[in-house]
């Protein structure tokens, strides 16, 4: 084995290795942290360090071919559509209802009223009209 | 015209996924992209809209590297008080200006907020986001203004 070959091995099961261990840790804090809120960060953990670093270790691993141009369309799906997913989750708890617990001394900065007169966005003023409407 | 350009994109995208390039299984790609063209005209789905990525190509990409900076710090942050015997967390729920004039603009800063662990978007309003925050610390505003200032400065308005 050449050395360059051997660094790229290194490299890519260091990438691997660690990658893994950052979405262990995002699945161990899921579980341990207290409530829903918190848990949402923890689980940020594995879509963003567990996944880029997971793919950056497999992109070394294929090297130069059409499997590493695959996963990186795959880990820029995954950029885009992580965060979406976890603002989803985390707007759908707020809209209805569920407040995060602050911590001492702190003072929760209010969402606008759900019922908004004359909603100028059209779509987005109708469905928290009609959320506002079922709770 | 902008039906060709999508018709190019598809063939290029089973190309770059199929990676068997036979006469038959090219073939096939051709065929099915002149389907999925020809299926979306029928629905009258192609408008006339221009598509505009209002991104500066070069200050868009230094952005993407200072994000990655950022999400490898956060990670490591929220990692330490994950695996900490007494776990320090501090929750809040807080406002902060969003100064992007356009929409693609505000989409990337609140999906930068929620890449950097320890932050996420939880609602999104006219002038300002509302954003949670796990450890929140005095500084963590002052960051978050200099994630919004350096998006602004990476649109091309």
């Amino acid at each position: 084995m050449s050395t360059a070959a051997l660094i790229q091995e290194v490299l890519s099961w260091v990438l691997v290795v660690s990658g893994a261990f950052f979405a262990l840790v995002g699945a161990f804090g899921t579980w341990r942290l207290p409530d829903f809120w918190s848990r949402l960060h923890a689980a940020s953990v594995t879509d963003s360090a567990g996944m880029i670093l997971l793919i950056a270790g497999m992109c070394l691993q294929s090297g130069l071919t059409l499997v590493t141009v695959k996963l990186i369309v795959i880990g820029i799906f995954l950029f885009i559509t992580g965060p979406t997913a976890t603002h989803a989750v985390a707007n759908a708890a707020l809209v209805s209802g569920l407040r995060p617990r602050e911590a001492e001394g702190l003072i929760a900065a209010e969402p606008e009223p759900l019922t908004v007169a004359g909603g100028a966005e059209g779509d987005a003023e109708g469905t928290r009209k009609e959320t506002a409407g079922a709770a | 015209m902008r039906i060709i350009g999508a018709f190019v994109v598809l063939v290029v995208l089973w190309l770059l996924l199929s990676g068997i390039y036979t006469p038959m299984i090219v073939g096939l790609g051709v065929a099915s992209a002149g389907l999925a063209v020809l299926v979306v005209r029928r629905m009258d789905l192609v408008d006339s809209d221009p598509v505009e990525l209002a991104l500066k190509p070069l200050g868009f990409p230094l952005y993407l590297f200072w994000l990655l900076g950022e999400i490898a710090k956060a990670n490591w942050a929220v990692t330490r008080i994950i695996l900490a015997a007494q776990m320090p967390i501090r929750q809040h729920l807080f406002a902060v200006q969003v100064t992007q004039k356009t929409d693609l603009g505000q989409v990337i800063f609140a999906n930068s907020i929620t890449l950097t662990p320890g932050t996420i978007t939880v609602e999104t309003e006219p002038e300002r986001f509302l954003v949670h925050a796990v450890a929140y610390t005095p500084g963590t505003i002052g960051e978050l203004t200099e994630m919004d200032r350096r998006v602004s400065a990476a649109e091309a308005v």
